[in-house]
């Protein structure tokens, strides 16, 4: 039983002379919360020291942003403790947090689109000359955290002009430059490539030598162990375990995170190359992506790789009828199309996952349900009037298919977790019965498990005879999945490796 | 542990929250209507709530109608000059000693109002004109046009076979509510269980999604601006029925009342959330405060601060809601 505590409590362990290194920046235990009754979490529990990276790992819902946003003072538990620095707090707002030297980055960017990148980093702490913002210095000031950080932003763009990964840097960017002792990062990877992500652990491992503490969630198991010494695993809203990362594998967190067997992905058979499925002639659009001629053959995954701003989803948009091209012909089947709009790319059969959930792939504030049959909703209808019987049945073979948690079907997507709205958007292409599936990061934010589920779906689909166009930035999972892999280098194809040629080194070289 | 006690009651407190502002505007709805029955003897009299209903039945078929165009994230602010425009067509088709077919005027009404939200609908779905200017325009131009063809003359003696669809009763229910109660009970219809109301859902709730789905997205928003205009024709027509004469200084603020309605019943301004049966409790709350406030002698000046105040208090309940979730 706690008692009154006038103002802040101090726990002995400050005085009590402990390194550098072992300092608790952050502690929590206990930490629950509802939300409408249904829990989302039931036992959070962290231990953050000063110097050290903190992996928080669990599968899609368990609990973890749920955890962070009440740690940020952006959700307010239901119970439970954190003390900071040795005094017992509880956070009402952001600006409290922040004020105590924590920041997060969080994982849905809510960036003001209509200001400049500068503007956004800035947002409440302006600089100011007199009674006026100084808008010179701001800019100076976005350059040279930029330069620093080594990220290639244009510090004057207007943020409604830049890609998702973009937006990713500038978000980091800005809880860099607040320069707290506490940085939360939820997946801050999922967005952006290689290149990038191994630019932000320099700025990580820098951060770290500083003292900074950072607890870092990712799906990525690669980037917790080449960043992270120590981590901690929610499962289902409870804390599992925590320890160093020197004394863990591979394999046995993945168990701790799943909680079950996983099925090992089967390596992919050799295929003969068939007919072409689907062909992509002269796509071209001003300097964006110039002259790209690919086919997919029956059966077959090809995997589009290349840098950030390689041109890859923006020709892949083009080929779906989302996005401008001045040129180009589709082929399917040896028929030409006519693609204007996503409606004619859907009646052919075509469908995308596309790279931005929150910008072009669902829904928010509309329901499971509505969102997975979206694109379906002719076959769940007669004559204009909607199947509720039928297309209830197909959202929950789908839910339960991909194992979305979310309380109801009828709960609006927006309150799902990152991971299960990415699953609900797969969902909905699946539900279109397409012949070609165009997939633009397919597996963004989504937690090992539900990926094993994801390519095994994937090689079946293909095995029935149809074709895949998968876009990724992952190595690992465009080298297990793609039977050929086509590298785009600034708008254009920059060469084309079979699976048996393709390795991280020789992706890379073609793409750089 | 105490802390933890007190947390879990504020908890349930939040969610008895929530459940009060989900609900809260019928429940505020029913305890004015208790409250009424008591204050004044007549209000509960079958005369006296006929009579509500016919009052509310011109704002609810164009509050219908707005409920459309604010789910796809739209507003139409051109309806009352759409509608006086339209009532104006009607009357002169009804009027003087060889009155065409009461029906064909209706239909020329809603024509009309549909060729004007047509309009409309291309400006802000092809053109891409934000929808509070493009309708402001139209407000400024419908109004203009009606005085332009009526010489700013009023349409007199109509027919009796026309006067009949803002006077007549079929079994004891005034003609205008019967039309009322069928729009809604369409639109309702049509927004919860077709295609097409998942469509404007998907449109108002995130256009680029809707796109990405095949969705026809600018044929949707189109179409919500045809729907509204149609529907303000009608009301036209029905209110030139009622008045006896068709007038061209008809309907003027009657879009406000309407978008009032609309918000009062928790429809989002920003799109894809609402719903018409809430619209239809907040048509109703604003037609029993009037007449409430009528049947106890309060001047029609407090009547309007009272509106006002009521809109604001909705949006407020609509944003706790929001910040909530
Ligand atoms: N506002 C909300 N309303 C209802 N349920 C919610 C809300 N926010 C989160 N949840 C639920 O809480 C659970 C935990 O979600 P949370 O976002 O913390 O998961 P997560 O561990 O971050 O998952 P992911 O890896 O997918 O990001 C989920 O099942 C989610 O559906
Ligand atoms: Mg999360």
């Amino acid at each position: 039983m706690q008692k009154a505590l006038e103002g802040r409590q101090v726990l002995d362990l400050s005085d009590a002379g402990f390194s550098v290194e072992q300092t608790v920046l952050l502690a929590a235990t206990d930490i629950s919360k509802s939300f409408n009754g249904v829990p989302a979490l039931l036992d959070g529990r962290i231990q953050l020291h000063a110097g050290s990276v903190h992996a928080l790992c669990g599968g899609n819902g368990a609990g973890k942003s749920t955890f962070l946003n009440i740690l940020m003072g952006l959700l307010r538990a239901d119970g439970g403790t954190m003390v900071r620095d040795g005094q017992v707090v509880s956070y009402a707002s952001a600006a409290e947090a922040l004020a105590d030297g924590i920041a997060i980055i969080t994982q849905e960017l809510s960036p003001v689109l209509d200001m400049t990148v500068a503007e956004n980093i800035y947002l409440g702490r302006e600089p100011r000359r007199g009674w006026f913002t100084d808008s010179a210095k701001m800019v100076a000031d976005a350059r040279a955290l930029f330069d620093r950080l080594k990220f290639k932003i244009d510090a004057t763009a207007v943020m409604r002009d830049l890609t998702v990964a973009q937006m990713q840097l500038v978000e980091i960017a800005k809880a860099i430059s607040r320069e707290s002792q506490v940085l939360i990062m939820d997946e801050p990877t999922s967005a952006i490539g290689e290149k990038e992500s191994e630019t932000l652990f320099e700025a990580i491992r820098s951060l770290q030598a500083q003292g900074v503490g950072i607890i870092y969630v990712s799906h990525r198991l690669t980037d917790i162990f080449s960043i992270a010494d120590s981590y901690t695993v929610f499962r289902d809203g409870r804390f599992v375990e925590s320890g160093a990362i020197a004394d863990i594998d591979r394999q046995r967190l993945i168990g701790l995170i799943v909680g079950r067997d996983l099925r090992d992905q089967e390596p992919r058979a050799e295929r003969e190359a068939t007919e072409a499925v689907i062909e992509a002639r002269n796509f071209s659009n001003g300097g964006v992506f110039t002259d790209i001629s690919l086919s997919v053959a029956k059966g077959e995954i090809l995997g589009l790789y290349g840098l950030m701003g390689a041109g890859r989803s923006e020709f892949a948009n083009a080929l779906y009828g989302n996005g401008p091209k001045q040129s180009g012909d589709v082929l399917l089947r040896g028929t030409q199309l006519i693609i204007k709009h996503p409606s004619d790319a859907l009646r052919a059969g075509i469908a995308m996952v596309t790279e931005d959930r929150k910008g072009n792939g669902l829904v928010l504030p509309a329901s499971v349900r509505d969102n997975i049959v979206m694109g379906a909703l002719k076959r769940f209808s007669s004559f204009g009037f909607m199947k509720a019987g039928e297309e209830n049945r197909a959202v929950d073979a789908q839910i339960e298919r991909f194992r979305v948690r979310t309380a109801s079907r009828d709960l609006a997507v927006q309150n799902l977790s990152g991971g299960n709205q990415q699953k609900v958007v797969f969902a909905r292409c699946i539900e279109t019965n397409p012949q070609v599936l165009i997939c633009d990061e397919p597996t963004r934010g989504i937690d090992e498990g539900a990926k094993r589920e994801i390519y095994a779906f994937l090689s079946d689909f293909a095995a029935r005879g149809n074709a895949v166009l998968m876009i990724s930035s992952e190595i690992p999972e465009i080298l297990a999945n793609a039977d050929r892999i086509i590298v785009f280098r600034s708008g254009r194809i920059a060469g084309e490796l079979t699976a048996a040629e393709a390795t991280q080194e020789a992706l890379v070289h073609l793409a750089s | 542990m105490v802390e933890l006690a007190q947390k879990s009651s504020e908890a349930r407190n939040a969610r008895f929250g929530r459940v009060v502002s989900r609900y809260g505007i019928v429940l505020a709805f029913l305890i004015l209507f208790v409250i009424l029955s008591f204050a004044h003897q007549n209000f509960l009299s079958t005369g006296n709530i006929t009579n509500v209903l016919r009052q509310v039945s011109i704002n609810g078929i164009l509050a219908v109608g707005m409920t459309f165009v604010i789910l796809t994230g739209g507003i139409d602010l051109s309806i009352g000059s759409v509608l006086a425009f339209a009532g104006i067509v009607a009357g002169a088709l009804v009027t003087g000693a060889d009155p065409s077919n009461p029906f064909l005027a209706v239909a020329a009404a809603i024509g009309v109002g549909a060729l004007f939200g047509a309009v409309n609908g291309l400006l802000v779905a092809r053109f891409k004109v934000t929808a509070f200017v493009a309708t402001l325009g139209m407000l400024s131009m419908a109004r203009g046009a009606t005085l332009l063809i009526s010489d700013g003359r009023p349409v007199p003696n109509l027919s009796a076979d026309f006067r009949w669809l803002g006077q007549g009763f079929v079994a004891g229910i005034p003609v205008p509510v019967i039309c009322f109660a069928l729009v809604f009970v369409i639109a309702w219809v049509v927004l919860r269980f077709t295609i097409y109301g998942r469509w404007i859902y998907a449109v108002g709730g995130n256009v680029r999604s809707a796109r990405t789905s095949g969705i026809p997205t600018r044929m949707v928003t189109f179409s919500a601006y045809l729907i509204m205009g149609a529907l303000a024709g009608f009301a036209g027509a029905i209110l030139t029925a009622r008045t006896t004469s068709a007038l061209p200084q008809a309907g003027l603020g009657y879009e406000l009342d309407a978008i009032a309605a609309v918000v009062i019943g928790g429809t989002s301004l920003v799109g894809g959330v609402g719903s018409v049966v809430f619209t239809l409790v907040g048509v109703l709350i604003i037609g029993v405060i009037g007449n409430g406030l009528d049947l106890l002698g309060v001047s029609s000046y407090y009547q309007q601060i009272v509106k006002g105040a009521i809109i604001v208090a909705a949006v407020l309940i609509d944003r706790s809601r929001n910040a909530q979730s």
